[in-house]
């Protein structure tokens, strides 16, 4: 339903993605995973036909959408990561211009609204103006307006960034209602990417680094790690005295929770062997090891592992 | 069409929802009735007996089309400014509708308040032609190079207002100028010898002095026509920048 072939964009002389191919089945829900300033949003912009790709091509629904734009964008669903709405219009009269503007008849426009309005949980906002909502109610207003005309495929630019954690977690529900749907979201939350999708694309610095389905990508960590290690000594020489390590890939010094101690998470590519060579180098420093336990992989470490310092 | 219908409606709902357009109209007729004033006590005074549409009208619509300059940047610089500014432009933008649609339906809005604006002078004929009925063709002449005129300004402020997010920047990028232009016509003076014959041709004030006495000539309405797509061709170009410099 969505294909990317080779989609290649500069802005000037900026490279922002280079020859990202990719593709979403029908009633897929794929994410697009990766930091900011990896090329997501502009990968959402080319299929949106926002901006037309220097070389390769985007297609929804098997058209290419630099050449027919009216008519890809008339099969995309699309909330930018900036959801900004008219201030002077309520949400309804806001949905029915939207619903106008998609070509959606009279009588099918005010169903389709109404439908969206319930779908969304903005019945109570319904009559407001777009300028008086909570960022919370402005996204869900961004998703209802991606929802009206009943599109192939959706495309949700961060449809949870700027909530807050309450807010976060009823826009991950109503994203759980849209399953059955093509949906391509992207997020740098590896959680919610991993909670909602069955596909897991990985952008870093413009390109693919990965791209799969999360539980196989879960299973590509098999031997990689974190190890949590709670250690009495001076923690600046401690910390550098782990990522010397042969196998650290990363150590990151845990918040201060007034037990004895300083707690490292250490980032291993295999952690058994990482673990013996922390021990003998905690006793080889006259320090103590108070602790030691490894976490079991997560879609993070892979993520850590892909980009690497990139993060 | 329906997609342009419905932008269309939505700018007409913005323009009549916001307390500005009924500021600018007020301004607008207070000026437009005061020049009519004053014109028609000169006419009675001094040129009374002579020909109305030469000694009246033209001086009438001379003085309108100068409210206009000042009138319709005050109605353009919102237009993609705002949603610039707003960042509605994005969504706008991908929605199933041509930019070419965007841009005329935000134009033809805007003229369509001009046309309310221009409108509201027709009281005045009407007053004159109870007193001393006159031949009504000129004065369709000159309403249609007044419309024409405001075609070209306001295709022009359209262009300014997608140069910028700010409002006022875009307002007074659009009246500045139209002002300049219209003091080198009343001042030719001003203009190097050799550029005026240049100056006069392209000029937007010279192209509607024969509309002001009721003569239309086809060159100048293809000259108004031309120069309003011109605007629009730019104003295209502007949104279609998008695609290589990445933002709004």
């Amino acid at each position: 339903m969505i294909r990317c072939e080779q989609l290649t964009k500069y802005f000037g002389s900026v490279r922002a993605v280079t020859d990202v191919s990719f593709g979403v089945g029908e009633g897929e829900v794929a994410a697009l995973l990766g930091p900011n300033g990896a090329g997501k949003s502009t990968v959402m912009r080319l299929l949106t036909g926002y901006v037309s790709p220097t070389s390769g091509r985007a297609l929804v629904g098997g058209v290419d959408v630099a050449e027919q734009p009216v008519t890809a964008r008339r099969q995309i669903g699309y909330l930018p990561e900036q959801v900004s709405l008219y201030p002077e219009l309520t949400v309804r009269r806001y949905l029915a211009f939207v619903g106008e503007v998609k070509g959606l008849p009279g009588r099918l426009r005010r169903d389709a609204v109404a439908q969206v309005i319930e779908c969304c949980g903005l019945g109570e906002v319904a009559d407001r103006h777009n300028g008086k909502l909570s960022k919370g109610y402005r996204q869900r207003v961004g998703l209802a307006q991606a929802l009206l005309g009943d599109p192939a495929v959706l495309v949700l630019d961060e449809p949870t960034v700027g909530l807050d954690p309450v807010q976060a977690v009823e826009m991950r529900a109503l994203l759980r209602t849209l399953a059955g749907r093509t949906v391509l979201l992207s997020t740098h939350n590896l959680a919610e990417a991993s909670a909602l999708c069955s596909r897991v694309i990985i952008l870093s610095h413009g390109g693919v680094v990965a791209e799969d389905t999360a539980e196989r990508l879960g299973r590509r960590l098999e031997g990689a790690g974190r190890l949590v290690a709670r250690i009495d000594g001076p923690p600046d020489a401690v910390a550098q005295a782990l990522a010397a390590l042969p196998g650290v890939v990363g150590v990151e010094r845990g918040a201060a929770d007034g037990q004895s101690g300083v707690s490292f998470v250490v980032l291993a590519s295999d952690p058994e062997p990482v673990q013996r060579r922390l021990a003998a180098a905690i006793v080889a420093g006259g320090w103590t090891l108070l602790e030691v336990r490894a976490k079991p992989p997560t879609l993070e470490d892979l993520f850590v592992r892909l980009v690497g310092s990139g993060t | 069409m329906r997609s342009f219908v419905a932008l269309f409606r939505k700018e007409l709902r913005s323009y009549f929802g916001s307390p500005l357009v009924y500021l600018v109209a007020a301004a607008f007729l207070a000026y437009a009735g005061y020049y009519f004033h004053s014109d028609l006590i000169y006419f009675i005074t001094f040129g009374f007996g002579l020909n109305i549409m030469e000694n009246f009208w033209q001086v009438l619509f001379v003085d309108i089309r100068l409210v206009l300059i000042f009138a319709i940047p005050l109605l353009t610089m919102r237009l993609l400014a705002e949603e610039r500014r707003l960042g509605t432009l994005e969504l706008l933008l991908t929605y199933p509708l041509r930019d070419g649609a965007i841009v005329a339906a935000k134009l033809g809005a805007c003229l369509v308040v001009v046309a309310t604006l221009l409108a509201g002078t027709l009281a005045y004929p009407l007053l004159v032609f109870r007193v001393e009925p006159f031949a009504l063709e000129p004065l369709a002449a000159a309403y249609l190079g007044l419309l024409l005129f405001a075609g070209v300004c306001a295709s022009y402020g359209l262009f300014v207002s997608s140069l910028t997010d700010s409002q006022v920047l875009a307002g007074f990028l659009t009246a500045l100028p139209l002002l300049l232009l219209w003091l080198l016509s009343w001042n030719e003076a001003a203009a190097a010898t050799g550029a005026l014959p240049v100056v006069r041709a392209i000029s937007l004030f010279n192209h509607f002095q024969p509309f002001s006495v009721g003569v239309i000539d086809l060159r100048d309405v293809f000259y108004f026509v031309y120069a309003t797509g011109l605007f629009v061709w730019a104003t295209l170009r502007v949104l279609e920048a998008r695609q290589w410099r990445g933002r709004r």
